[in-house]
């Protein structure tokens, strides 16, 4: 695999920002009360990830080490800026739906985590393929869980796009799941279906004569492997 | 072999005390208040709790088949965590809510974090609270004989008089298993006198609650009030058979003082100032939460280590 699609890779399936580096959960678990904004939330980061990554990559020779952290919030603050009012004027029903969370992007620890880890240390190109991994990976995450938290909450699929669907009135939407608790369900039993993927994968060592009990378990020391 | 010569390593003297023979007496003591609600609402009362019941256990059952686990429906843990689920729901309730109540509470809040012992809170609890935050408007309907009226305790929220007898027999409107004081009380006082739940954490629950309401209630001393609040809504079934669950509460004597203490001044601030009439299932989840704090803020010293810091 060459190294700018390595990058790509390594952002939406290895490093997967939300599923596997759980970063960036205040706006992941906000969000998402639907697939459209989880969508919208993405793209907006996605964006300033990008840029940001590019700047900051283009400029890391010339940013002295000691104030390197202020010097990537103010690069990511005006991009930040920026898309807010780009999203102000052109689709102002996202705009509305993300309200505060569209300025908070600045504090989303993925781009300045990306900034510190990533563009400060390699070329403007290969951290611009970053950015993009990274952004799609976290646009996928959100829209996924978006999706799911709309399904079962509120009954609808993809509402506020043009293929906006809704399933048959005899369904009655279990409405836990578009509030707070909805999100961390969600989140956490998609985290535990993809886990369960990777360890079918790279297979699963269990301790002799383990029946998956832990209470009624004698040999709680020696069980780290399984448990883990 | 004969029996004298059995050389086995200790412990040598065991209790007799298993999960099945406690899980048969919280059953046991939840009969009259079963029995009652059935009376009170009707076949289809027991239609629900049948239903709760019945997907508690398969919930459980092909949960651990599946997973290659130890099947540990015969303890009857999920028996007892079914029928408090059923005991919780309003008479009226579409038959899938206790089946969706149930699944949730053996799949996602005991199974999901280790199964029998393992559950960071009340199975039943969770459940009540999450049917509760997504079906309110079918949670909240209370309908007797084809009659929906307020239960007693939104109508003294809401400054009207109500019934405080009835309220203690129970002939008022409210969850199945909620409605009469005097059938949860036999059910606690059994357990009591069967060693399988001690005095401290009902009464002292049940105690700050009544020390909260008399400070912020509003009412001072007035004892129609004061009884109100304490027959009204789920707090004897809370206080009785929720707060004493042994996974969820702290092992420590100290510590379940502070619990209970605690269970009181949340479900007093809920029942005050909440948006909702009752409090007491948020109440419960919320101090479960608290629990492995709680624990470990009061760990006892060890013998022969009381004097030294």
């Amino acid at each position: 695999m060459n190294k700018y699609a390595e990058r790509l890779y390594n952002g939406i399936v290895k490093e997967n920002p939300t599923f596997i580096l759980m970063l960036g959960m205040c706006p992941t678990l906000a969000v998402t009360t639907s697939a459209f904004n989880g969508l919208g939330m993405g793209l907006s980061t996605m964006v300033v990830l990008v840029v940001s990554n590019l700047l900051i990559s283009a400029l890391r020779n010339i940013i002295p080490d000691k104030v390197r952290i202020p010097a990537y919030i103010v690069v990511v603050a005006s991009l930040v800026t920026i898309v807010q009012l780009l999203i102000q004027a052109y689709i102002p029903v996202l705009y509305d739906a993300l309200g505060l969370y569209i300025p908070l992007i600045v504090v989303n620890c993925i781009i300045l985590g990306r900034a510190e880890a990533y563009a400060s240390k390699n070329s403007p190109g290969l951290s611009v393929f970053d950015g993009l991994g990274m952004g799609f990976g976290f646009s996928i995450a959100l829209t996924c869980i978006g999706f799911f938290r709309e399904l079962i909450g509120a009954g609808t699929l993809l509402s506020g796009t043009p293929f906006a669907m809704s399933l048959p009135e005899a369904y009655e939407p279990v409405s836990i799941f578009v509030l707070a608790p909805g999100a961390f369900l969600v989140l956490a039993l998609i985290i535990a279906f993809l886990n369960a993927m990777n360890i079918q994968h790279n297979g699963n060592k269990k301790v002799e004569g383990c029946d998956g009990n832990c209470a009624s378990c004698g040999q709680s020391q020696g069980c780290t492997d399984a448990k883990n | 072999m004969n029996g004298l010569l059995n050389v086995s390593s200790s412990p040598h003297a065991r209790s007799h005390v298993t999960t099945k023979n406690l899980m048969l007496d919280v059953a046991l003591a939840l009969l009259p208040a079963t029995v009652f609600g059935v009376y009170r609402f009707g076949l289809y009362a027991l239609c629900i709790m049948v239903v709760s019941v019945g997907f508690a256990v398969l919930t459980e059952y092909v949960f651990e088949t599946c997973t290659k686990r130890k099947v540990t429906v015969s303890d009857g843990s999920a028996i007892v965590t079914g029928l408090l689920i059923g005991l919780n729901m309003p008479s009226t309730v579409p038959l899938w809510i206790p089946m969706l109540g149930s699944i949730f509470a053996i799949l996602v809040v005991k199974q999901l974090f280790g199964g029998i012992g393992q559950n960071f809170m009340n199975p039943a609890m969770a459940a009540r609270c999450f049917l509760l935050i997504s079906f309110a408007g079918r949670m909240t309907t209370f309908d007797v004989d084809g009659v929906s009226s307020a239960t007693p305790l939104t109508a003294l929220k809401a400054g009207e008089t109500v019934d405080v007898a009835a309220m203690f027999t129970g002939f008022i409107t409210g969850t199945i298993g909620e409605v009469s004081v005097i059938a949860i009380l036999a059910g606690g006082i059994y357990l009591l006198i069967k060693g399988v739940i001690r005095w401290t954490i009902p009464v002292i629950y049940l105690g700050s609650f009544l020390v909260f309401i008399m400070l912020f209630g509003g009412h001072g001393l007035d004892m129609y009030y004061l009884s109100a609040q304490l027959c009204g809504g789920g707090l004897m079934l809370g206080a009785w058979f929720m707060a004493t669950d042994y996974v969820t509460c702290p092992i420590t004597e100290r510590g379940r003082v502070i619990y209970a203490v605690l269970l009181g001044i949340l479900t007093g601030i809920f029942r005050l100032w909440g948006s909702s009439a009752g409090g007491v299932s948020y109440a419960l989840i919320l101090g479960n939460l608290l629990v492995p704090l709680i624990e470990k803020v009061t760990v006892p010293k060890a013998f022969g280590l009381e004097g030294k810091a």
